[in-house]
């Protein structure tokens, strides 16, 4: 049976331990609350966004566009969504299983455009190329930065080096789900579910293809950005998360350890006293 | 052919939701030339070009500067997806002006490595931006 000291001596550094984690859960709670709410406010423009382009594409039916028909490049561009910071649970992890478990897809076809720094080493670990590390924009996303990356991103595209454009981020459900997702940004995948609401076909005061040409860089934009602060408010919660349970198991611990301790107290007197009395008997 | 006068309009942006409501008309620029909407329009979309946006809500007129975005045309409302937008109260004026002069300076001079289209789009915006403090 370890000794008093020792056990004194552990249950004071899990304390220590409980402190730091019952802060941080404090710390991402505070972060959290900060970052749903702008999610929720850019979420009206993201699913606009996504509805108004799925209406358009789906009224315009099947036309000859590079944005909407499968390339010939193999090559893979995958916006990569994760934190710079760890203690996330499986925030992270859950991200890059999603690229290194995917079953179709060769490291070699792959190019990484990390946002965050977790995931661009675990990824490059792992031998996928970053083509760009873009992890500061994590910590404080605005609008431009999506826009430039989709620029550049296009670009690529337009050339002919990309062949489809993938976007991986979580979902922010709510507090306690946070689910991670793959989407494909280019091709544009057509709706499955079209909305129903109409279907009057749609016109353009310019050709198809222009509109097209103008609409899908601003799609593209507004889909990374949108997936960006989906990304952070996730981070928080599942960090929150993470914290809130590691606090909870140092309170087992911090009980068993205590009443380990109060049973070597007490049979450490126990035995002292026997001691004594036999020593008494021993004299009389 | 309409049913009602009245058409609802959302303008969003990715920061937030600028506008909601309902109006009479809306008028605005786009890549065709400056347009005016009225209830009832056959659905369209149209691409937006930097100038003045004008809501006329029945209590009376509103005005902001919308630089870029598209806009989804429906008979029932009209949607704007706007990537920038700013009420009059929100824009500096003398900042403005500055971007304006500098952009009307790199256009005359026209030295190879300027950019045009860049510097023309700088202009228009700017030139919106004041044109909505009027």
């Amino acid at each position: 049976m370890a000794s008093m000291r020792d056990i004194k001596r552990r249950r004071g550094s899990i304390q220590s331990t409980q402190q730091i984690t019952k802060a941080m859960k404090l710390v991402s709670t505070v972060k959290l609350q900060r970052a749903r709410s702008n999610a929720e406010k850019t979420k009206s423009y993201f699913d606009c966004m996504y509805e108004t382009v799925g209406s358009i594409l789906a009224r315009v039916g099947h036309i000859e566009n590079p944005y909407l028909t499968a390339r010939t490049s193999k090559q893979k561009a995958v916006v990569v969504i994760t934190s710079n910071r760890g203690l996330a649970g499986g925030y992270n992890s859950n991200i890059i299983k999603l690229i290194t478990r995917h079953e179709s897809w060769e490291k070699e076809e792959v190019s990484v455009y990390a946002i965050g720094g977790k995931g661009r080493d675990a990824l490059a670990r792992n031998g996928y190329t970053i083509a760009e590390d873009l992890s500061d924009i994590v910590e404080e996303p605005v609008y431009a930065d999506a826009m430039h990356l989709s620029a550049r991103l296009l670009e690529e595209y337009r050339r002919g080096k990309l062949g489809e454009i993938y976007l991986a981020y979580t979902f922010f459900r709510n507090t306690v789900t946070q689910e991670p997702r793959l989407v494909r940004l280019l091709p544009v995948e057509p709706a499955a579910e079209s909305p129903d609401r109409g279907m009057a076909p749609m016109n353009f005061e310019m050709s198809d293809e222009d509109a097209l040409e103008l609409i899908i860089p601003k799609y593209v934009a507004s889909m990374i950005y949108g997936a960006l602060m989906e990304s952070v408010a996730s981070e928080n919660g599942a960090r929150m998360q993470a914290m809130d349970n590691a606090t909870s198991n140092a309170e087992e611990m911090i009980g068993d350890l205590t009443l380990m301790y109060n049973r070597a107290r007490q049979s450490s007197i126990t035995q002292e006293l026997t001691e004594i009395i036999a020593g008494a008997e021993a004299i009389s | 052919m309409a049913k009602g006068k009245d058409f609802t309009l959302r303008i969003i942006t990715p920061e937030r939701v600028f506008y909601e409501g309902t109006v009479d008309m809306v008028e605005f620029n786009t890549t065709e030339g400056e347009i005016g909407v009225l209830p009832g329009h056959i659905p369209m979309t149209v691409i937006i070009m930097p100038g003045v946006l004008t809501i006329h809500e029945p209590e009376g007129e509103k005005w902001a500067a919308l630089h870029s975005g598209f806009a989804e045309i429906l008979p029932e409302g009209v949607t704007v997806l706007a990537e920038v937008v700013e009420w009059p109260n929100e824009i500096n004026r003398t900042r403005a002006e500055a971007a304006m002069q500098r952009a009307r300076e790199r256009l005359d001079k026209k030295e190879s490595g300027t950019d045009i289209a860049r510097a023309e789009t700088a202009l228009r915006r700017a030139m919106a931006r004041i044109e909505a403090l009027k």
